[in-house]
């Protein structure tokens, strides 16, 4: 007979896997993805195949050089590379987006020790990182391609300049008919991705809805306008930062109430930056700077485990 | 009774072998007795080589408060008297028996006389009964807790959340009788207010019949448990029948109560109605590499390959074997082992299913703190053992409360980068236990 492997228990393991649960992302940011290059034209495709295409090349070599076992396998570059891209406009300069995505996979994720080390989102890092060196790549955003709009600005640059005219309808909003980023436009397409991930277990619906939530109360409390805080809710990075970056894994509290806290932070930062602050839009670094309270919330939120005494 | 119910990980079920009889092997030709069958001290054998044994002769004496005697499960001769290696790695003494085939019982084998507390405890001792769930702690001393008179509730674990195993279930409802007879001893020596029986909603039939025969019996009461695992882990079984909570280093006799599993009550009726001690068992053969699943009553003694060989032998090359079920079974180095008190399943994985998943980093994806039943976060386990200074590794593992993990595995199981987080703490256990034994 031959010899038995002999191991310490659970003999059996669940069927998830870390390659099925990114890839599960990926196929969350489809509809995201087509309705962008729909919106925004073939230049939105180019951005995202660099994006995707540098990330994976970048942690590839890095593993190469640094004599890592390769992990490119595990989908998660490719994961961060199309978040990135979706972030940025569709008309970004491709070195521009090239370089963003090296500094999210070298800098923010593999330097930290690759997959689940990093404390900080590399794909909102990276986006924050082109925002900073390149300004006009991230700020403001590029019109659609498929109808003519009659304004050139993006629906936050509207509302900063206190000007609530001029804004799309609100069904174009959610269609994806406006200025912006090729991935935060098309609500619908974000909540497809939602709907996917929250069925197949991937992520907890309290996220998304508690950050979206915050930023619509907070809008309603500071502005007393429902039109504008529903504005406020359909515009922006917001839909897409609350299901694709706040949910990410590696740097949000793993309890499920630190997620939700985590998320309540979100919310309150982006509508301070949205209302008070110089730039027109805060998902990102709302999402930066919970990711940096994160451990602490975690700490805050630890369970009371059964027969412990304190 | 608690709020909600604790233990919510979804394992696989594959019950193939409930609802088919259990089948007697024949007279295996010889035994392997091991001293140790228990938590506790090893027996000591109290018999010499070419010795004279009949079914239920004693072949080692109890040592200590905590151990148990261990009886003969065939009748033949003592082969030999031989040092053995158990598969958890602890050594004592094993005695092996030639059998004459003819099974013949120990003459002097006569029901017990019991009418007090002492008596009952003392009767359970000597039959050598030890927890039959798996644990194989020795039942009569849970029993002494009685004498405290702090014993509030009996609780019967008939939860058999393991997958595959169905030998509880075959005691439900094939010796349902002796269920019943033996809580009511119970009942009648412990003066506690209720007994409660808590069985997993996946076996309908055990719980149907479980209230049939305590119809009309105010102070017991069947329990449909959530079919999720690790409903059968005393801690979990305990909160979720009743609410209570067993602390840090504590025993459930802390908070009045007494956890049996259902096979060993109902085993203790037979043996106060027989006489005959702890000699044989019913177990669930099955998994990935056997070819007919069933449930065998085999001496205790018989080695995992005869017992396999006599369901039909392997569907394909097994490439692990399983003392138990695959959460919290001990993987055996070779199937010459024996079968011993606390067995209840043998399971045979094939090479696809023992083959490691492959293992990525951590992504934090939180899983495991969702899937422990305690409520301990495994990631802290892990991330306090990559500490070098072993004073603050100490303290790091007693600060997330290591001592109350429970080793079911939900973590391990749940675990999409295949992190060895149970595994972890068992080390972390053994690496703050070397630390205090040096202080």
């Amino acid at each position: 007979m031959n010899k038995l492997v002999v191991s310490s228990s659970p003999h059996i393991r669940t069927d998830s896997t870390t390659r099925r649960i990114m890839l599960d992302v990926l196929i969350a940011l489809l509809p995201t993805a087509v309705a962008g290059t729909v919106i925004f034209g073939i230049k939105a495709l180019w951005v995202m195949l660099v994006c995707v295409g540098f990330s994976v090349l970048s942690e590839f070599l890095f593993n190469l050089i640094t004599k890592h076992t390769q992990t490119v396998g595990d989908l998660s570059a490719a994961v961060t590379g199309l978040i990135l891209a979706l972030n940025l406009r569709a008309d970004a300069p491709l070195w521009q987006c090239a370089v963003g995505a090296v500094f999210a996979i070298i800098v923010v994720k593999c330097l930290f020790g690759g997959l689940g080390c990093n404390f900080a989102n590399p794909a909102v890092t990276g986006r924050i990182f082109i925002m900073i060196c390149f300004a006009t790549t991230v700020g403001g955003g590029m019109m659609p391609t498929v109808v003519d709009l009659a304004s050139s600005a993006t629906p936050l640059e509207i509302m900063k300049g206190d000007t609530v005219n001029g804004l799309p309808s609100l069904p174009d909003m959610m269609l994806g008919l406006r200025g912006g980023a090729i991935g935060e436009v098309c609500a619908i397409a974000i909540l497809l991705g939602f709907a996917y991930l929250v069925y197949r277990g991937v992520i907890h619906f309290e996220t998304p809805l508690i950050f979206i939530g915050t930023v619509f109360v907070l809008s309603l409390i500071i502005s007393s306008d429902l039109t504008l805080s529903l504005y406020h809710v359909f515009s922006g990075g917001l839909l897409f930062g609350a299901v694709f970056m706040a949910t990410d894994y590696v740097t949000t509290p793993i309890t499920r109430s630190g997620k939700m806290i985590f998320a309540f932070g979100c919310g309150l930062i982006t509508v301070l930056i949205r209302f008070f602050g110089t730039y027109p839009e805060g998902v990102s670094f709302s999402i930066l700077l919970m990711n940096i309270l994160s451990p602490y919330i975690e700490k805050w939120t630890a369970k009371k485990p059964l027969g412990g005494k304190k | 009774m608690p709020r909600f119910m604790l233990g919510t990980t979804r394992v696989p079920h594959r019950k193939n072998t409930a609802g088919i009889q259990a089948v007697r092997i024949p007279a295996p030709a010889t035994v392997t007795l091991p001293m140790s069958q228990h938590i506790g001290a090893p027996a000591e054998p109290t018999v010499k080589v070419g010795d004279a044994v009949y079914v239920g002769t004693k072949v080692g004496e109890a040592q200590g408060f905590v151990s148990s005697p261990v009886y003969s499960s065939v009748s033949g001769k003592v082969k030999k008297i031989e040092p053995y290696l158990s598969s958890n790695g602890r050594s004592c003494h094993a005695v092996v028996i030639e059998s004459d085939g003819q099974m013949t019982p120990d003459p002097s084998i006569a029901p017990p006389v019991i009418t007090t507390l002492d008596e009952f405890i003392c009767a359970v001792r000597e039959s050598g009964v030890v927890g039959l769930g798996g644990a194989g702690f020795p039942t009569a001393v849970k029993l002494e807790a009685e004498k405290k008179g702090i014993i509030k509730k009996i609780i019967i674990n008939g939860a058999e959340c393991e997958p595959y195993i169905t030998s509880d279930t075959l005691t439900m409802t094939v010796d349902s009788a002796y269920v019943k007879k033996g809580v009511e001893t119970l009942m009648s020596f412990i003066s506690a207010d209720e007994t409660v029986i808590g069985i997993e909603s996946n076996k309908p039939r055990c719980i149907d019949e479980m209230r049939r025969v305590f119809e009309g019996n105010g102070k017991v009461r069947v329990e449909a448990l959530p079919s999720t695992y690790p409903q059968g882990a005393e801690k979990i079984l305990i909160y979720n029948t009743t609410g209570r909570v067993v602390s840090e280093g504590g025993l459930p006799s802390d908070v009045g109560c007494l956890v049996m599993n259902v096979t060993t009550v109902a085993f203790i009726a037979k043996y106060l109605e027989t006489g005959m001690p702890l000699v044989e068992k019913c177990i669930t053969v099955d998994g990935s590499a056997i070819k007919n699943p069933m449930n065998v009553i085999a001496p205790i003694g018989t080695s995992i390959e005869e017992i396999i060989q006599f369901t039909g032998g392997y569907r394909a090359d097994p490439a692990k074997v399983l003392y138990g079920g695959p959460m919290m079974g001990v993987a055996v180095y070779s199937t010459d082992y024996p079968i011993m008190k606390n067995t209840n399943a043998i399971v045979a994985l094939s090479e696809k299913e023992a083959k490691p998943k492959e293992q990525h980093n951590c992504i934090h994806c939180g899983r495991c703190v969702s899937a422990c039943p305690i409520g301990l976060n495994p990631t802290l386990f892990a991330r306090a053992m990559k500490v070098g200074d072993s004073s603050e590794r100490a303290d790091r593992l007693t600060e997330a409360k290591i001592g109350l993990c429970i080793e079911c595995g939900c973590c391990s199981f749940v675990c999409p980068s295949a992190r060895p987080l149970v595994e972890t703490n068992r080390l972390a256990k053994a690496d703050l236990r070397n630390q205090q034994a040096k202080k």
